[in-house]
């Protein structure tokens, strides 16, 4: 029985390239400079396939994994709507397309930090680090800072401080966003014998981690500030955002969950993670809307 | 194959063929807007 296209359609991980798309889209709008459109489109699009190719192969490679796990168990795969190797053609094809129209659309160098992030996410990642070490979230969480790069490169053909620092705003911000997941979700990965932070090192290691990562993460947010790249309206938002982040962190740091606990402090976090990198990129953009039209900065 | 596998495989076969189809077009039409917006 041939797959049926939304099988295909739930390979890419549509959530998460939503996320991509967005960090994407805030780090093209952010550079300095202007964009084709059309051109501007092309490589949203590029970045949004690289990142589905690059979640197909991951379902490829860890579908007995997924099978093994109640949140990832009616994926495609694992539920036998997909044969594997079907994902990983679609996977490989998809990446391919992606950093070939890249390059001949918009520029070599952002294809070649494409096919960087997707080899990073699909290899480095996947198959190499994540069933290896603990700090797989911790290194996995530079393939989804790359979308602002790679959006920024496109616009200016060049990597300077700026694309750094916002990939290094999502690397720092991954593991505490990440971990407060699988602080709630532990006994899944457990099952399957991926070493999560905190199966492999306890909550309470897990714990301070967050806390840690979440302190690095303000003099990150803020650093585009203070060097200049934007104006005062991100630096603001960017330190008050991170603040909260921070206080958030806080208590889920100084716990430890008991039978039957509801986890809402790991929860909340987690949830305020997600409106955090949505709001500290819109924020961004905004800033640099406000100096364009001459109205701050 | 049963009667209803049949059809449920034709079902999927053209839902394929025509996402793919559509898929092509797209990138027809969005090659031929890149060609525009570089010249």
């Amino acid at each position: 029985m041939p797959a049926d296209w939304r099988d295909f359609y739930a390979l890419t991980k549509p959530r998460v390239m939503s996320l991509v798309i967005f960090t994407g889209l805030c780090g093209l709008l952010a550079a300095p400079g202007s964009i084709n459109p059309i051109l501007g489109f092309t490589a949203i699009l590029c970045i949004a396939l690289g990142a589905g190719g690059a979640a197909a192969l991951n379902q490829w490679w860890e579908a007995d994994l997924d099978a093994g796990m109640k949140r990832t168990s009616a994926r495609p795969l694992p539920s036998g709507r997909l044969e594997r190797t079907d994902a990983r053609d679609f996977g490989i094809a998809i990446s391919a397309a992606s950093v070939g129209v890249m390059g001949l659309a918009i520029g070599w160098l952002a294809a070649a930090v494409l096919a960087v992030s997707i080899l990073y996410y699909a290899v480095l990642y996947t198959i190499w680090l994540k069933p290896r070490t603990p700090q797989n979230i911790v290194i996995g969480g530079g393939a989804g800072a790359f979308p602002p790069m790679i959006g920024w490169i496109a616009v200016t053909g060049d990597i300077t401080l700026m694309p750094i620092l916002l990939f290094a705003i999502i690397f720092m911000w991954t593991p505490p966003h990440f971990w407060a997941l699988a602080l709630f979700v532990q006994s899944d990965y457990a099952k399957v014998g991926i070493p999560m932070m905190p199966v492999v090192k306890g909550e309470r290691s897990t714990r301070r981690q967050i806390l840690v990562y979440s302190i690095l993460l303000v003099p990150i947010a803020i650093a585009p500030w203070l060097i200049g790249g934007t104006g005062a309206v991100y630096g603001i938002a960017a330190l008050a955002l991170s603040l909260a982040f921070l206080a958030l962190s806080v208590p889920v740091a100084f716990r430890q969950s008991v039978a039957g606990d509801t986890m809402r402090p790991e929860k909340r976090l987690f949830g305020f993670s997600i409106l955090y990198l949505f709001a500290l990129f819109a924020v961004l953009v905004a800033d640099r809307v406000l100096a364009h039209y001459g109205v701050v900065g | 194959m049963t009667p209803e596998e049949e059809r449920e495989f034709r079902h999927r076969q053209k839902s394929r063929n025509l996402a793919l189809g559509g898929l092509l077009l797209f990138f027809a039409f969005l090659f031929y807007f890149i060609t525009i917006a570089r010249m």
